[in-house]
């Protein structure tokens, strides 16, 4: 059965395949296809897991090639996947939540007329979101990578006449290029170095390389990591993002796609065990959008950007707990499992809301939800205490873990770790008051009302599975799970007891969420008495810490001065006139014929000048 | 007394079947009807493109193992030292016919103008004028475009494989002097047409000089024009030799122009957009191949002693252009301009790999700067063709509406034919699953292998920028609510389809499956000196 990993693939690629050459004959039994693929591709995972789970510790890595890819001389890809301890935990995290997404969005994008284009675009996203985690080679995984971006740019604008809707894919998509690069160069060196890019051979061979080769492997990753988790500085356009349908929130930009850079460090670990500077960085970079994203989820009122920005900084937990090497590796996969599933839980509550309010996101005209939508508010609850981290719930084993490992690393990032999770706390709590509690303030013509089954039923079973989460804990067993590939964790050495820290972390939650109580026990004023004064923080926290305004100052502006200087090189003006005049030749073509001798001429001389620049070039060259 | 030169004319037989097929068509011309003339000249030319094909991959067949040949070459100078029929050379050929193939289905479809050939009826007649409309009324086509295009291509075929500079600046001339006729045939826009073929002329005259002048100096330094020869000369040299180092400017001058690198460019975005789309696909896809192969054969068998000469000039070459198109192309308003920007991002990727002058490691087969090229060449000038071949579609009542304004929204009135434009715009763009990918990665590793890491990176860097704005044109399709009058796509007819699904189906076949090729070209060894 372990051989059948590409069968994974191929159902949900089928699936796509089907539905976009189908056309609009399969509009009225389309999602049905595509809710089946997943699911078939779910039951083949979770046999394929039961089988690993049934044979021997030093068995359960099963490689399976489809044949080569392609070959250049010694350099040779195969076109091969590896069903294993941590692809397995994926398959399943990726199936499984998408399954349950896929029948959610029966209801949720019933009424759209492209209904039948969004589950094929879904179920491309679990063939290509499969092939990134199955992969056995660093190409195949690049594969992966770029079918999940651009299944995500096409889920982000889905909702094509929203002109902010093509925007935010069009920033998607480039800032992961600018994450690509990193990718594509360090598969360059991958290549160079070791003349192949295979994950285990690479990993396998890191030792033989020297000490830079590693960390320059590890940083050029991490930048592929960065852009695709949305961690500092590549994470503006996680929060656009949220401009596509909330099914594809949930999926994409919070359970799944978004951990994949988590994914990549931790089947990196050879090349992160090999050095200490790339891990320092990973540190730095997850600590850094843990606060960063806390800050964001304060400030918005809008209900999907403040779980996007809590997203950001959850996946900073599991990029801190990555960057501590062995020690937290089985941790952030850890997080990473229970986040996906209490994050697409609340998402999908999220979207139940909306659905109830006319697809209204501003928390400001919510309020008292909680009687109008019971189901929603009961599994949003277990979802918001998921995260917080109450105790039981799954939130609070796997970012307990995370902080006792933090702390063993470094008292300092421990501490920052912890306050995160207050922060954590606090913007939970404000986004439970301000939806569920005080007072309606629904607008005029909006009636509340509970979803359908469909809908409630995924958030029924995700909210399950976000309280029960934590049992992947029991015994140790995740960290035993993931020992093959992760390596033997130590018990962090902890300047005070576990329980004290416990005690701790319990004791910051309590503050952060007493402080939401407290400050949104009242009524929550409108958005125009909300705008007038605020501190600087807040203001800083709404326009995401200036991200954008830095973006567009270093990276946006350059370019496009750089654009205007070569186009102004290049042809001064005719590229207006040759296009004008192309739709009225009769009356233009006497100025034309004049102009055109004068092109002529400067064309000639830019070769001329060129020609020179090439002979003064080959001279400066030789005789210097 | 001048000795009979001593031919094999087997191996020279690709040249002479094109060439031979160009005449026929002249006389065609003169001998046929009116009626008749379009129909015969189209299967006269099919005929002859394939006769050549099937004939170019036996001779390949039949090339001196690298065994004979030497150790890492294939193949032997022929003619008298005026030809040389190696590995590359004999790829480039059979790239060249069926670029030519693809292109003719292009320039025989005649079912946008009524029932008329996207060529103008005659030439002569002033534009607006009523001469102009009775030929439209009579129905005069120029069936001459089939021996033009013929004739082009067998200059092509020999630029790419010339051992002297002589040689080289016929096949030059030779290729040109019917791409300037063929640019200003265009049917609609006449006007800019024209404009676009004095240009290419004249500024294609001006570079011919160049590089003439660049031979007279290579004579000069070396006694001799044979490739072979000078490369004999230039290893052997003892100074740092002036001579040598103007003469393979002005050579560089003469060959950059044809690629269209920066700063020789200034020709590609006029005259791809005022020559008629069949054209500018042929003269995209094909004469930048030639040029590239010609400009590689010229500096690694000739300069190849030389080569920490001309390296750190040709790096800054590449560097500009690819910065240079690739920044540019995003200010473009017209798909057709855009499409020549992207081009010459291109030539920048291709001067990438060339520059490092990778030659691989003897005895074995591994992706050196020429093959990698060669790979790069194909799957460019597929997608190329295909590419202008849906703008070929895309029309309104004037015809073609390059205005990428109007391209608005192409997504969602024809997704299959915006589709494909998409998938060619990933392939430029260098995504996974797409030839283009594979296509980057080959230039890129032999850059890399060849130790020209910086170029690598600041290529990668390049490829990026231009992404952008390949994907901004798949966002405008797709994303974009069209404004007014959308496009009104034209039912495209047999050839144009079939055009268009062979180009996609290449570039995600040689993007998913690119081993036989890569194999292919691995192993078609380095020139033979």
């Amino acid at each position: 059965m372990l051989e059948l990993s590409w069968l994974l693939i191929a159902i949900p690629l089928a699936g796509a395949a089907l539905l976009l050459v189908w056309g609009k004959g399969a509009d009225r039994f389309g999602h049905l296809i595509a809710t089946a693929a997943s699911a078939a591709a779910f039951v083949l995972g979770l046999i394929m897991f039961v089988e690993l789970i049934g044979r021997g510790a030093d068995d359960r890595s099963v490689t399976t090639s489809l044949g080569t890819w392609f070959e250049a001389g010694r350099f040779h890809v195969e076109f091969a996947f590896t069903f294993d301890q941590l692809s397995s935990l994926f398959v399943l995290l990726i199936t499984g939540v998408g399954t349950l997404i896929h029948v959610y969005s029966i209801g949720y994008m019933a009424h759209d007329a492209r209904r039948r284009r969004f589950f094929a675009y879904l179920n491309l996203f679990v063939a290509a979101m499969l092939t990134l985690v199955l992969a056995a080679d660093y190409l195949v995984l690049f594969l992966g990578w770029e079918g999940v971006g651009l299944a995500s740019f096409l889920l982000i604008g889905f909702w094509q006449h929203k002109e902010t809707a093509a925007a935010a894919a069009n920033k998607a998509f480039i800032m992961n290029r600018v994450g690509d690069l990193g990718m594509v160069i360090a598969l360059m060196t991958m290549f160079a170095t070791f003349g192949t890019t295979s994950i285990a051979a690479v990993n396998g061979a890191i030792d033989s390389a020297s000490g830079s080769t590693a960390t320059a492997l590890g940083l050029l990753l991490l930048v592929g990591a960065c852009g695709k988790s949305a961690q500092v500085p590549l994470q503006a356009w996680l929060l656009d993002a949220m401009e596509g349908p909330t099914p594809v929130s949930a999926l994409i930009h919070a359970a799944t796609m978004v951990t994949a850079g988590v994914y990549l460090v931790v089947r990196s670990a050879g090349i992160y065990d090999a050095s200490e500077i790339a891990r320092t960085v990973v540190v730095i970079v997850g600590l850094v959008t843990l606060l960063v994203g806390a800050w964001i989820g304060c400030a918005k009122d809008d209900i999907k950007k403040v779980l996007a920005g809590s997203t950001m900084s959850q996946i900073g937990y599991m990029m801190l707990a990555a960057g501590l090497g062995p020690a937290g590796y089985a941790f952030a996969i850890f997080h990473l499992l229970t986040h996906g599933f209490f994050k697409a839980n609340m998402f999908l509550g999220a979207g139940s809301v909306m659905h109830a309010m006319d697809d209204d996101v501003d928390m400001r005209h919510y309020g008292a939800l909680r009687r109008a939508m019971p189901i929603t508010f009961v599994t949003f609850g277990l979802g918001y205490l998921a995260i917080i981290g109450f105790p039981g719930m799954s939130g609070f084993f796997s970012k307990d873990k995370i902080i006792e490992a933090a702390l063993g690393y470094n008292t300092w990032i421990g501490l920052a770790a912890m306050i995160g999770a207050g922060v954590t706390a606090f913007y939970m709590t404000r986004l439970m008051m301000m939806t569920f509690f005080g007072e309606k303030r629904w607008r005029d013509e909006v009636h509340p009302h509970e979803s359908p089954s469909v809908m409630t039923i995924p958030l029924i079973v995700l909210a399950a599975a976000s309280v029960l989460g934590g049992a992947l804990y029991l015994g140790g067993w995740i960290t035993d799970w993931l020992e093959p590939i992760a390596g033997h964790a130590e018990h962090p050495h902890l300047p005070v007891p576990v329980i004290v820290v416990q005690l701790g972390v319990m004791a910051v939650v309590a503050l952060g969420v007493a402080a939401g109580v407290w400050l949104y026990r009242r009524d929550v004023p409108d958005r125009a008495a909300a705008d007038a004064d605020v501190s600087i923080v807040t203001r800083a926290g709404r326009h995401e810490i200036y991200t954008n305004e830095v973006n567009g100052a270093l990276v946006v502006l350059p370019v496009r001065y750089l654009t205007r200087l070569l186009v102004w090189l290049d042809a001064r003006g005719i590229d207006g006139t040759v296009t004008g005049t192309a739709d009225r030749i009769g009356e233009a073509s006497q100025q034309l014929r004049r102009t055109q001798t004068g092109y002529v001429r400067s064309y000639a001389l830019g070769i001329f000048g060129g020609a020179l620049l090439v002979v003064l070039g080959l001279l400066a060259v030789t005789l210097a | 007394m001048i000795p009979a030169a001593q031919l094999d004319y087997w191996v020279l037989s690709p040249l002479f079947v094109v060439a031979g097929f160009a005449v026929l068509g002249l006389i065609l011309e003169a001998a046929l009807g009116r009626r008749y003339r379009f129909v015969v000249q189209t299967i006269a030319t099919a005929i002859g493109l394939v006769a050549a094909l099937v004939v170019s991959v036996l001779v390949y067949g039949d090339l001196r193992t690298p065994e004979e040949a030497g150790h890492v070459a294939r193949g032997a100078v022929e003619a008298e030292g005026a030809v040389t029929v190696d590995g590359p050379g004999v790829i480039t050929w059979i790239m060249l016919l069926v670029f030519a193939l693809l292109s003719l289905g292009l320039f025989a479809e005649r079912r946008f103008e009524a029932g008329m050939s996207p060529f103008t009826g005659r030439a002569a007649d002033i534009p607006g004028s009523d001469e102009e409309s009775q030929a439209v009324q009579h129905r005069l086509e120029h069936t001459e475009v089939f021996p033009l295009m013929l004739f082009a291509l067998s200059g092509m075929m020999l630029f790419a494989t010339a051992n002297d500079l002589i040689t080289m600046f016929v096949a030059l001339e030779v290729l040109s002097l019917p791409l300037y006729v063929l640019c200003a045939l265009s049917r609609r826009r006449r006007l800019i047409s024209q404009e676009a073929a004095m240009k290419y002329f004249l500024l294609g005259a001006f570079s011919s000089v160049f590089f003439l002048y660049g031979a007279a100096l290579a004579y000069g330094y070396s006694g001799s024009l044979n490739l072979t020869i000078i490369d004999e000369a230039v290893s052997a040299r003892a100074d740092s030799g002036g001579l040598l180092l103007v003469a393979m400017a002005m050579i560089a001058v003469g060959l950059l122009f044809k690629i269209g690198a920066v700063p020789f460019h200034a020709w590609t975005p006029d005259v791809y957009q005022g020559a008629p789309t069949p054209v500018t696909g042929f003269m995209a896809a094909a004469t930048k191949a030639a040029a590239f192969i010609a400009l590689m054969r010229v500096f690694f068998v000739a300069f190849g002693g030389a080569s920490w000469d001309w390296r750190p000039t040709f790096w800054v070459v590449a560097v500009i252009t690819m910065v240079f198109g690739s920044v540019v192309a995003i200010a473009q308003t017209d798909v057709k301009r855009m499409l020549a920007y992207s081009s010459i991002a291109h030539a920048g990727f291709l001067l990438v790999g060339f520059s490092a002058a990778y030659v691989g490691i003897a005895n074995e087969a591994v992706l050196t700067s020429v093959s990698s090229v060669l790979f790069y060449l194909v799957v460019y000038g597929v997608a190329t063709i295909g590419a202008f071949a849906v703008v070929s579609v895309v029309r309104d009542s004037a015809g073609e509406t390059t205005h990428l304004a109007k391209w608005t929204g192409l997504g969602q009135r024809s997704p299959w034919l915006a589709g494909t434009f998409a998938l060619f715009m990933l392939s430029f763009a260098g995504i996974p699953l797409t030839a283009g990918f594979i296509g980057k990665w080959g230039v890129f590793a032999a850059a890399w292998a060849g130790g020209t890491w910086p170029l690598v990176v600041i290529g990668v860097l390049a490829s990026a920028l231009a992404a952008y704005f390949y994907v901004r044109v798949i966002v405008l399709m797709f994303f974009t609510e069209p404004v007014g009058d959308g496009p009104t796509v034209a039912a495209p007819g047999v050839l144009t389809t079939v055009v268009i699904a062979l180009a996609a189906i290449v570039t995600v076949v040689l993007g998913v499956l690119p081993g036989p090729l890569l194999d292919i070209v691995q192993h078609a060894g380095a020139f033979v000196r």
